[in-house]
């Protein structure tokens, strides 16, 4: 119970995963996909930023760094900075992953009038 | 002449000029084609003096910012990435001239973007290929495959759909490499390749760190569509433009196979994967069943296109299982077979667009009488086809040679047999075409009509742009065979990872 509890943001990483990973390939509208997908690529978001973050800590500033040079920096009191500016790139991955997939969604719905996978297979068999 | 610079510029110079091309084509659009052009030579010239470098002086290290290593990023440069930059860069370069035809009759309007997207992708592809960054390498693969993405669109009628479909696979594929990366991360707290390599073998009883390597070589595998992976990539290169697939196509699973060594003989160490989990064992069965599945499927398709998409799968197949037999023939196969199959691969798919170029259906009974209308591009065709085949001058047979040695010194006579046997699935594949090309008697000759205004001499022949690099890629094809052992003991056999 305690690894539940303990690592509550872990076990929604898995939670939100999988339900991003069970619209990706269960659903049958593109758009509640690509809504799967999002909620995918969140969830990593979460993995990452909870891999940096530490109970207690604060931001990595290090306060009077110039002049308190000889006092020692305890690495526990500061969070890992790195997985932060990791998921600022991975972020605006996303976003323009979202963007062109709404572009290629647009271009699917004039043509078929249609955005259901079913329908749309059973329009090109034609 | 100091080489240090070479390997940002390899990157920055296709990276800025797709930007500038559209800046440029606002200006005056003419000049937008001349401008890749010159930008792709730069590349190809950059990767030939790093692969220069490289043979005379060993590995290149590049530190973004001066910062070092394990902080910073480091492109690192050894003689595996110098050879498939070398492969990317080259083939990119001769894509890119015989692209000019077919663009300008699909997208004459949107002939800038294209070009713009072309320099991304190839950006992307370099990148990949450059870094020495685990989470750098995820950045330039997903720029890879949003230009991919893109440029696949343009196609005919299915293709915005099959373009979302890949896109769909594609982002689990990078998802999934990016969870490795940050399982990695927790446990070494380092994204540096070569650091990497130093801290993990400690680590190998961890479940995380096997979580990882699972998670990196699912990801690597949906990319490079290995075959339970592979069902995106038909459709998509089928329905994308000519001159796209045959960029996508030799290109992007190439540098996904890469990026498996990469992985499983670099960043992790030979023995993770050949003695602590079976992984190398699972990936030559999947390499298995990929070549007989790749050239089982392509015997049932019609279209020309579509056939060569399905060899291609099988042709993945063959790298991979390479790679899983993990000896020293299997692995000098797999990386000859990536130069092999790109140069295959470009050359097969650039004559597919030619030929569409002028007017012929891909429906390939339809192919009568197209050896006297297009007598060089078919040549180019016989060439290419005997190499996938295997048959000896052409260098289709010198990396299924060392395969099939690898296979057998790694003692496993099925893997013999399914080369054996792909080989034989091949020759009956290509030689029915051959057959529909210069045998089938010409029916009725009001049948098939390609530009008939065209009636002087070669006037049906593929325009003289696509044509040169056609030549290029069947001559390219028979004297990389011819060189093959000479290309071997230059750089290859320095590729190999160490112990091997």
């Amino acid at each position: 119970m305690e690894q539940v509890i303990g690592k509550y943001n872990y076990w929604i990483y898995i939670i939100l995963m999988m339900i991003g990973f069970y619209a990706m390939i269960g659903k049958k509208n593109l758009v509640k996909k690509l809504i799967g997908m999002n909620i995918f690529q969140t969830s990593i978001i979460l993995f990452f930023i909870s891999t940096g973050s530490k109970k207690g800590a604060t931001i990595p500033i290090v306060s009077n760094g110039h002049e308190g040079i000889h006092r020692a920096i305890e690495a526990f009191q500061y969070m890992n900075p790195l997985p932060h500016v990791l998921m600022l790139t991975a972020i605006v991955v996303m976003v323009s992953t979202f963007g062109v997939a709404l572009a290629l969604l647009l271009m699917i719905y004039r043509r078929y009038q249609t955005l259901d996978e079913d329908e749309i297979l059973r329009l090109r068999r034609k | 002449m100091t080489a240090s610079p070479f390997p940002i510029l390899v990157i920055v110079v296709p990276l800025i000029s797709a930007f500038l091309i559209i800046l440029l084509g606002w200006l005056k659009k003419s000049l937008c084609y001349p401008f890749m052009i010159a930008s792709l030579m730069a590349t190809v010239f950059f990767s030939m003096a790093i692969l220069r470098w490289i043979i005379h002086h060993g590995t290149l290290h590049y530190y973004l910012g001066n910062w070092d290593p394990p902080w910073g990023i480091e492109y690192l440069i050894d003689p595996l990435n110098a050879f498939v930059l070398v492969i990317v860069s080259v083939i990119s370069l001769l894509i890119g001239i015989g692209s000019k035809p077919m663009v300008e009759s699909d997208i004459p309007r949107k002939s800038i973007y294209f070009y713009c997207l072309f320099l991304l992708q190839v950006t992307g592809l370099l990148g990949i290929v450059v870094t020495g960054d685990v989470f750098n390498l995820y950045v330039f693969l997903e720029i890879a495959s949003l230009a991919g993405y893109a440029l696949i669109a343009i196609g005919e009628e299915g293709a915005p759909f099959a373009s979302f479909n890949y896109m769909i696979y594609g982002t689990i594929g990078a998802c999934f490499y990016l969870l490795g990366v940050g399982y990695l991360y927790i446990m070494t707290g380092s994204l540096n390749m070569a650091d990497l390599s130093k801290l993990l073998p400690d680590l190998y009883a961890s479940k995380v760190v096997l979580m990882a390597f699972a998670f990196f070589v699912v990801g690597v595998a949906i990319k490079m569509a290995l075959f339970p992976l592979h069902v995106w990539l038909p459709d998509a290169y089928t329905y994308a433009p000519s001159s796209v697939t045959s960029l996508l196509a030799p290109l992007t699973t190439k540098v996904g196979a890469y990026v498996l060594i990469r992985i499983m003989y670099g960043v992790f160490k030979p023995n993770f994967s050949i003695e602590v989990i079976p992984a190398t064992t699972i990936l030559s069965w999947m390499a298995f069943f990929a070549i007989l599945f790749g050239c089982v499927l392509a015997l049932g398709q019609r279209d020309l296109k579509r056939m060569v998409a399905y060899v291609l799968i099988a042709e993945i197949g063959y790298i991979a299982l390479g790679v899983g037999l993990a000896n020293r023939n299997g692995l000098l196969g797999a990386l000859l077979h990536i130069m092999n199959d790109a140069l295959m691969m470009a050359c097969l798919f650039l004559i597919v667009g030619a030929m569409t170029y002028r007017g012929w259906p891909r429906q390939m009974e339809r192919f009568t009488g197209l050896h006297r209308k297009m007598p060089i591009t078919m040549a180019a065709f016989v060439i290419s086809a005997l190499s996938v085949i295997g048959i000896p001058p052409a260098c289709g047979f010198f990396s299924k040679w060392y395969l099939v040695l690898g296979a057998i010194d790694a003692e496993q006579w099925l893997f013999v047999a399914v080369l054996l046997i792909s080989s034989l699935l091949n020759a009956i594949l290509f030689f029915r075409v051959i057959e529909y090309v210069y045998f089938e008697p010409v029916a009725k000759e009001s049948e098939v009509k390609p530009s008939e205004e065209r009636t002087k001499f070669m006037g049906n022949e593929a325009p003289l742009t696509m044509l040169i690099p056609i030549i290029l890629f069947a001559l390219a094809i028979l004297s990389v065979g011819l060189l093959s052992g000479t290309i071997i003991s230059l750089v290859i056999q320095f590729a190999l990872p160490a112990n091997f």
